[in-house]
């Protein structure tokens, strides 16, 4: 039974492996595939995360009565805080809508969010990923923004019934269109594998940008939303020996650090919702 | 061989396969990630010198691909990877299977060396960067871990008495 027999189910292996991966990498064809089993997968993710939540619940069942005082009266503050602030917004954002109506533009800024948790990250140290717990049972959809409070986090790239993954920005295939808070400059954050930085592609050497400079998601490629924060700039490196300058980003998403992440649902311009539309901001 | 006896020794390497993507899919700190032990392929190897006749190239395949599932890589990456390495264990078994088990812990290394090297290299293949840390972590620790895997799994094979 063995001998060529072997030989021949590798060979047959190796072949259908190249054709699964290349139509994997090339096109979209085999989410169906991904999600019917991502659904096997599933309870074994559920299972292994069990121990953490429940370590989680009894941490929170332990934390002494002193703790949750300090906390709940640092909650108070932050709220009040939050409060006062808030109601300059409500203002501002009336104001918003009526100089847009003059405007006659169409931008509405309607959100829906809903908070997923993580059930694992990638195994694979040079490409950022994640799963989370929620999928296309509760809405979930492939090219959805991700974000935590304090900044974009990614995308996700295929949802399946219970489960979806996403692509964090620092991957090494990810790019995403952002604009500097202080000018307005245009450019392109694309991941670096590394945790902690993700770079912009194309600045001339010339272009205004700084050290510390705050980058904004720009809206443009319609995957997300405008205006979340993205990071600030740590490094401006300018050779006038290469055409375009080296600039580092550090994301204000703690993105190794988070276990609550926030999907964002938004209803921009009327294509932004259209599956079928593929944007540069998708995974290359 | 019986068919409840069949079907029992089945359930073992299943419940063995399960376990080992569980520990695969256990989130690590960053530092320790390139250290992970490629739990699935030492699985694969050891059922694949102990009962070469029920797990093979077709077994190592479909768990690379609920492999590839949860980690989100490309689907077949990891089902290449532990389908080839399967079909290398197949040819070597009978010569490994007599070695001492620190010596078979050699024959491992060099097993998860090229079960890695493959997934990497298709990652090198997709563009993503790959150093010289991440060809050999896996391997090393795999090594170092044999031993253990080796008595747990044939601890487990006598037990059930899996042929």
């Amino acid at each position: 039974m063995r001998g060529p027999s072997t030989l021949v189910r590798v060979v047959l292996a190796t072949l259908v492996s190249v054709v699964l991966m290349t139509a994997d990498h090339k096109a979209a064809h085999l989410e169906s595939v991904r999600a019917a089993l991502s659904t096997v997968v599933y309870p074994l993710q559920y299972a292994v995360h069990l121990p953490i939540r429940a370590g989680a619940w009894i941490a929170e069942n332990l934390s002494s009565r002193g703790d949750l005082i300090a906390e709940n009266e640092r909650l108070k503050v932050d709220r009040l805080r939050l409060q006062a602030r808030l109601e300059t917004l409500a203002t501002l954002e009336a104001e918003n809508r009526r100089l847009r109506s003059l405007l006659d533009s169409s931008v509405k800024s309607a959100e829906k969010v809903l908070v997923a948790e993580l059930l694992s990250v990638d195994m694979n140290p040079f490409s950022r990923r994640i799963v989370l717990n929620k999928g296309r049972r509760d809405g979930v959809y492939a090219g959805q923004s991700l974000v935590d409070s304090q900044g974009v986090m990614g995308q996700v790239v295929s949802a399946g019934p219970f489960s979806s993954t996403a692509l964090l920005i620092t991957d090494p295939s990810h790019a995403l269109p952002v604009q500097v808070h202080r000018t307005g400059l245009r450019a392109v954050a694309t991941g670096s594998g590394a945790s902690d930085s993700v770079s912009l592609s194309h600045i001339p050497n010339n272009a205004d940008i700084r050290v510390g400079d705050l980058l904004v998601t720009s809206g443009l490629g319609g995957r997300f939303p405008h205006g979340y924060p993205v990071g600030r700039v740590t490094r401006v490196q300018r050779d006038s020996g290469q055409p375009f300058a080296d600039v580092e980003v550090e994301p204000s998403a703690r993105l190794e650090r988070n276990r609550e992440v926030l999907l964002i649902w938004f209803q921009g311009r009327g294509v932004l919702l259209d599956s079928t539309y593929r944007p540069t901001a998708g995974p290359r | 061989m019986s068919a409840g006896a069949g079907a029992r020794g089945g359930l073992v390497i299943a419940a063995s396969f399960v376990v080992a993507l569980m520990l695969t899919a256990l989130p690590m700190p960053e530092w320790a990630s390139m250290w992970r032990p490629a739990w699935v392929a030492l699985v694969l190897i050891y059922w694949c010198m102990a009962v070469p006749a029920r797990t093979g190239v077709l077994v190592g395949w479909s768990v690379g691909l609920l492999v590839d599932v949860m980690s989100g890589t490309l689907l077949g990456q990891h089902a290449l990877a532990l389908a080839v390495t399967a079909f290398v264990v197949h040819q070597v078994h009978r010569r490994v299977r007599v070695l001492p088990v620190w010596q078979q812990g050699a024959t491992v290394f060099g097993l998860v060396f090229l079960f890695e090297a493959l997934v990497l290299w298709i990652d090198g293949i997709k563009g993503m960067p790959v150093t010289l840390t991440a060809y050999l972590g896996a391997p090393l620790v795999s090594m170092l871990l044999w031993p253990w895997v080796f008595v747990v799994l044939r601890d487990a094979r006598r037990r059930f008495r899996v042929s």
